[in-house]
């Protein structure tokens, strides 16, 4: 829409011959200026330039819809992709939704790869085991994309499926893997696989993570007023999500807290001198890819562990309150201890622990 | 003499004041300090960390506009401008079902049966009047911006128009900040407009940076510092211990305060704590 061209909108021409000779040639040149700046620019009456800028706008304005035919449209494709874990698919309202960025965040070796490698297995199957029938672009940016424990996964979770001949290379075989090496790589992948998506039937896309491509990137801080690395594929991972209407999985890393980080207004003021909050901050870690990052994602999971368990938390969701399942990795992937979940407020939703849990006795 | 026509004694504006209506958060206590609900007529910029609730607001205040005037509201008809991809359809059905369910409970069994039926008591009834727009940049943002004007004359029903979030393109794409700075302060000063031509709310979502003041670092809203003065009222939305809050930042009537409020399955609700309190600063 941005890129509309001025010469095709219908101008009357003498204008348009004005834009043109001014070198403003889509919309997006036109409305980047204030009406001021283009009144001075053209040389014409301000009457002039106001009508010409609503024409473009109307023009260049995506057209719209009630809510009512958006549902509709959308109610054909089903909406999400369960898990295959209850108490999660209910939190969720049945799964991983489709056209929005779930981002899953934890410390290192608590599960993230394993879940993902089960969802791409899960999108494969044929949809009367519950699958989307279709590809996976899995994008393994730390080389831990493992084939040998993704059919280990289906054997254990799906044994009937799996013993037929021919199934489990035919799964397998819909997995593409890919490893970028930087994020100019990752960023030209994500280009040349807008139109693909669709020609290949791509139900799932996998990134595994984001903080691996950044983190080699740029060590500058996203509170500065530099560029974050990240934006342009942010928002490229988004609008691909929604006009693909697939799910979108990113995995994202934790870091441990510096004194620079901000938990406060400046209307809140008299709260921070708590010593004891500070203390039981700093043994907090919290997710990479900073707070911009974190407005964006729909679907927050965060993969946590604390008083000897691990348990997925249901972070951010606009469709459920907070919500935290004791989970196990085992054969089959990752199993929910429980399906009912324990509901979680305030402070705790955002938290991520990595505590109570001794590596070396495993 | 034309020049005279636009200008109106404080006296007379003060009578337009006492007239001006509000549309409700659907939470009591957030609705008791903004002495009503949210201003129609004027700009309101709402902000706070990830998953505080600010899309949630924004879906409540588009489905409780719709309330009929006879049960309190506007009848009105919503624009909801999505630029991220937050808005979820089936939240906002949920949304709308918990609304009218809230209507309903002021009836006796009898009427209700009977009221329930309505046409227009049904949530696609309600979602039927929300008109969605996704902006994909900062080119169609302005665009739309710009449009609405033509719009809104053809729409006349709309009572609310909610952005969400105005922030998100604008921190994408933008090398020459003065630029953005000029842009945004013209996209400001429309919305001013429309809301006062048409006397109906503008809501804009914001999202939140760090910034550092006094010495240390501190949460602030998006956009920098010219943006913050473009806004006639601002309500931050943000934790305190295991509760949500709101509070009023910035209002040319009302006084700094805070209300507690939660989201929850039926939309924007009042804290069920026992310890809520709303607070005065």
């Amino acid at each position: 829409m941005s890129n509309k061209l001025i010469s095709q909108m219908g101008l009357p021409p003498s204008l348009s011959h004005v834009f043109a000779a001014r070198s403003i040639i889509t919309a997006k040149d036109a409305l980047s200026l204030p009406e001021f700046d283009l009144m001075a620019l053209l040389d014409v009456p301000l009457a002039h330039a106001r009508s010409a800028v609503a024409r473009i706008s109307e023009i260049a304005c995506p057209p719209y819809q009630t809510a009512l035919s958006l549902m509709e449209d959308r109610a054909g494709s089903g909406g999400h992709l369960p898990t295959m874990l209850r108490g999660l698919d209910d939190a969720l309202c049945g799964g991983i939704p489709f056209g929005a960025l779930t981002e899953l965040v934890g410390p290192p070796g608590i599960g993230k790869t394993q879940f993902c490698l089960k969802l791409s297995l899960l999108a494969t199957l044929p949809a009367c085991y519950g699958g989307l029938n279709g590809r996976v672009i899995y994008i393994d940016t730390e080389s831990k994309f493992s084939s040998r424990r993704m059919i280990e996964i289906g054997e254990n979770s799906f044994p009937q499926i799996f013993r037929s001949e021919g199934l489990a290379p035919k799964m397998a075989g819909r997995i593409i893997v890919m490893r970028p090496t930087s994020l100019s790589d990752f960023t030209d992948s994500l280009q040349q696989m807008k139109l693909s998506l669709l020609q290949h039937e791509v139900k799932l896309l996998i990134v595994d993570s984001m903080a691996a491509l950044v983190s080699g990137e740029n060590e500058r801080s996203e509170g500065g007023p530099g560029r974050h690395p990240l934006r342009s594929s942010l928002s490229f991972l988004k609008s691909l999500a929604e006009f693909s209407r697939i799910p979108v999985v990113v995995t994202n890393q934790v870091r441990s807290q510096s004194k620079d980080e901000a938990y406060y207004h400046t209307f809140q003021e008299e709260r921070k001198d708590n010593c004891q909050n500070s203390e039981k901050f700093e043994s907090h870690l919290i997710a990479a890819l900073g707070i911009q990052w974190a407005h964006a994602v729909t679907v927050r999971l965060v993969f946590e562990a604390h008083s000897g368990q691990k348990f997925i938390k249901v972070a951010k969701s606009p469709m459920s309150p907070a919500i935290a399942f004791p989970f196990i990795v085992e054969s089959s992937g990752i199993s929910l201890l429980s399906d009912e979940g324990i509901d979680v407020t305030g402070p705790e939703i955002n938290t991520i622990r990595n505590q109570g849990q001794n590596i070396l006795s495993q | 003499m034309a020049i005279i026509k636009l200008l109106r004694t404080a006296w007379d504006m003060l009578s337009e004041e006492q007239m001006q209506q509000h549309i409700t958060t659907g939470c009591e206590d957030l609705d008791h300090i903004l002495r009503g609900g949210i201003h129609c007529g004027e700009v309101t910029e709402v902000g706070g960390v990830p998953g505080i609730g600010k899309t949630q607001l924004g879906i409540q205040l588009a489905v409780n506009v719709q309330i009929p005037v006879e049960y309190g509201g506007h009848g009105g008809q919503a624009v909801y401008i999505d630029t991220e991809g937050s808005f979820m359809v089936e939240r906002a059905h949920q949304i709308a079902e918990g609304c009218i369910n809230g209507i309903l409970d002021n009836f006796t069994d009898h009427d209700r049966k009977i009221l329930a039926c309505q046409e227009w008591m049904q949530p696609n009834s309600f979602l039927s009047n929300i008109f969605y727009f996704r902006i994909c940049s900062y080119t169609e943002q302005i665009a739309v911006t710009n449009y609405l004007e033509k719009f809104l004359k053809e729409h006349k029903d709309v009572k609310i128009v909610v952005i969400d979030s105005v922030t998100f393109h604008f921190r994408q794409d933008f090398d020459d900040l003065a630029c953005r700075t000029r842009i945004l302060s013209g996209m400001s000063l429309k919305l001013m407009k429309l809301a006062k031509t048409n006397n109906l709310a503008v809501v804009l979502l914001n999202q939140v940076t760090t910034k550092y003041t006094e010495g240390s670092f501190h949460l602030t809203l998006a956009l920098g510092d010219s943006w913050s003065h473009s806004c006639t009222n601002r309500i931050i939305l943000y934790w305190n211990a295991n509760e949500r809050y709101a509070y009023i930042d910035k209002s040319p009537s009302l006084p700094s305060a805070s209300a507690p409020y939660s989201v929850t399955s039926k939309g924007i609700r009042n804290s069920t704590s026992h310890c809520k309190r709303v607070r005065m600063m």
